[in-house]
């Protein structure tokens, strides 16, 4: 049986703009890439693909971006002045459009980060009501929505490290939904997706950066919070 | 078991035999479907109610010109008009609902109800309700509730959205939604709700979804205003007493029979109606962007 929907389904969400394609899960993608990136970057460009490719200033996706690469959330109100507003705070930022990328999802944006020597490159795809998908994280392949507590992991691809992390994450009481690996080579380095249930405390996260053989490590709650 | 909000019929019978209102109903089954408390259905839905009435005043106070140019304050020059055609309510009425539906055109904040599309219509017609009755809150939540009943059962038996059921699947629910809260804030008995929104979809039945350019501005705007007279006639007349004649889970059937056999260019693709005469298609090559880099075909190499 199909989940029923809910009393603010029929009732909201509360929003900003005329779709949540184009308004919701793009200032969702953008605030993913702002956790990735650690905060507001110096430089963004940013490409909207297929289906985003011609509309995305009719409908006020441009805006919706930039007030994610701000940190706003979906319902922020000063979304329809992002432009404005990240250009004071010196925000460059550059747009394009590309058509017929038969390969990506017809509602897709990259992000090309940079802030300070940081850099970070996001695909994702708004999928409809404000849904999104994170595809992929510096070309690692990352599938996940940002709904639930995520959690990347970047680390030398060695025998056990899964297993690990896991019996790590279970030690905090955390139930893993969904998980991930992908890698650049063998005994290169991977990345681990991994979507729990519920958050992680401080210190778990700081034990996970301790270890030598992790590179680094990505903790997004829940990304409406 | 909480009823699963199938059919109007089966709601009434469920009130009856449970001796529930309408509203307690819609509150058990949020509870028991999503775990939300009454209390926490309760304030979110206060919640919902003062961001809408808050677009309301933005789209009369603020300035209101979307992207395209296409929308341009028109919901205070119809609040200003100095010659009422019928009253000064209906002339508030109809500017409420331009204006809370303006803010969502020019990016400003609303709510879905049942879909941003159609986010002018229960601001406009709750926000006169409550001033022409002195209602309070807690009746006009209350009648959010019956309204997100209504809904409920109008997403199941046809549909809510624009690109599935054509424009009365959206302004068509939103107006049936405002129906029943009317009917059911001045105390119309059960069948008076549902006569309500009956009532109302016969109005609507048939809209197709024809958005110029694509954006949801011309003529989205403009049908939430004849979406929130809709739903006043249709009170008006149910009130009374006087039926729709064919049975409110029937209308809503046919609701959903005309919807699946829409055809593709009137379901929000903007290929048919409005959207393809001939300004429609110049608006849309004005406003759309065509510095579009287009990529190698790849459709071979990729599977
Ligand atoms: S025409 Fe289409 S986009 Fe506009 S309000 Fe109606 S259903 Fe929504």
């Amino acid at each position: 049986m199909a989940e029923k929907s809910s009393v603010f389904d029929m009732i909201g969400p509360v929003m900003i703009g005329p779709s949540s394609s184009h308004t919701a899960g793009v200032v969702r993608i953008a605030r993913v890439a702002f956790k990735l990136l650690g905060g507001k970057p110096d430089v963004a460009d940013i490409t909207f693909y297929n289906s985003f490719a011609s509309t995305y200033e009719g409908h006020g996706s441009d805006r919706a971006i930039i007030a994610g690469l701000l940190d706003f959330k979906t319902d922020d109100k000063r979304i329809k002045d992002s432009l404005t507003l990240a250009r004071q705070e010196g925000v460059q930022y550059h747009f394009k459009s590309v058509g017929n990328a038969s390969t990506l999802h017809p509602n897709t944006i990259r992000l090309n980060l940079q802030k300070g020597d940081k850099k970070v490159e996001v695909l994702g795809e708004s999928r409809g009501g404000g849904i999104i998908n994170i595809a992929e994280v510096d070309g690692f392949k990352a599938d996940f929505s940002a709904n639930l507590h995520t959690l990347i992991i970047t680390a030398e691809d060695k025998k056990g490290s899964i297993a690990f992390i896991a019996d790590v994450l279970a030690h905090d009481d955390c139930n893993i939904a969904t998980m991930s690996v992908s890698r650049k080579g063998k005994n290169d380095v991977a990345c681990q997706v991994i979507e729990m249930d519920s958050g992680l405390k401080p210190v778990t996260l700081e034990y996970l950066r301790s270890l030598s053989w992790i590179k680094a490590v990505i903790y997004i709650p829940d990304i409406d919070r | 078991m909480a009823f699963l909000f199938e059919s109007f019929e089966g709601w009434k019978e469920y009130c009856i035999k449970h001796q529930r209102t309408l509203e307690q109903v819609v509150l058990e089954y949020e509870q028991q479907q999503k775990g939300r408390t009454p209390e926490e259905t309760l304030s979110g839905l206060q919640k919902a109610w003062d961001v809408m009435k808050d677009a309301v005043h933005t789209g009369l106070e603020e300035d209101m010109t979307s992207r395209s140019g296409m929308i341009n304050n028109g919901a205070k020059k119809v609040y200003r008009y100095p010659k009422p055609v019928l009253s000064k309510e209906f002339q508030q009425l109809i500017s409420r609902a331009l204006a809370a539906k303006e803010v969502n055109s020019c990016m400003g904040r609303v709510v879905a109800a049942p879909t941003a599309g159609a986010s002018g219509i229960m601001p406009g017609v709750l926000y006169t309700l409550q001033e022409i009755h002195h209602l309070g809150d807690k009746k006009i939540i209350d009648a959010m509730l019956v309204a997100a009943g209504i809904a409920l059962i109008m997403e199941q038996k046809a549909s809510i959205s624009g690109a599935v059921g054509g424009c009365q699947a959206e302004t068509g629910t939103a107006a049936a939604m405002g129906a029943g809260a009317i009917v059911f804030c001045l105390d119309g008995n059960i069948d008076q709700v549902f006569n309500a929104v009956a009532i109302t979809v016969q109005c609507m039945l048939g809209l197709v979804c024809d958005p110029v350019a694509g954006l949801v501005e011309v003529p989205c705007v403009v049908r939430n205003a004849s979406a929130a007279a809709i739903a006043n006639s249709s009170a008006q007349i149910a009130l009374a007493d006087v039926s729709s004649v064919i049975p409110v889970d029937e209308v809503i059937e046919a609701m959903g029979e005309i919807g699946a056999s829409m055809e593709t260019r009137y379901k929000e693709t903007a290929l048919g109606g409005l959207a393809a005469t001939k300004t429609g298609k110049a608006i849309a090559k004005k406003v759309l962007i065509h510095d579009i880099e287009i990529l190698p075909n790849e459709e071979n190499t990729s599977a």
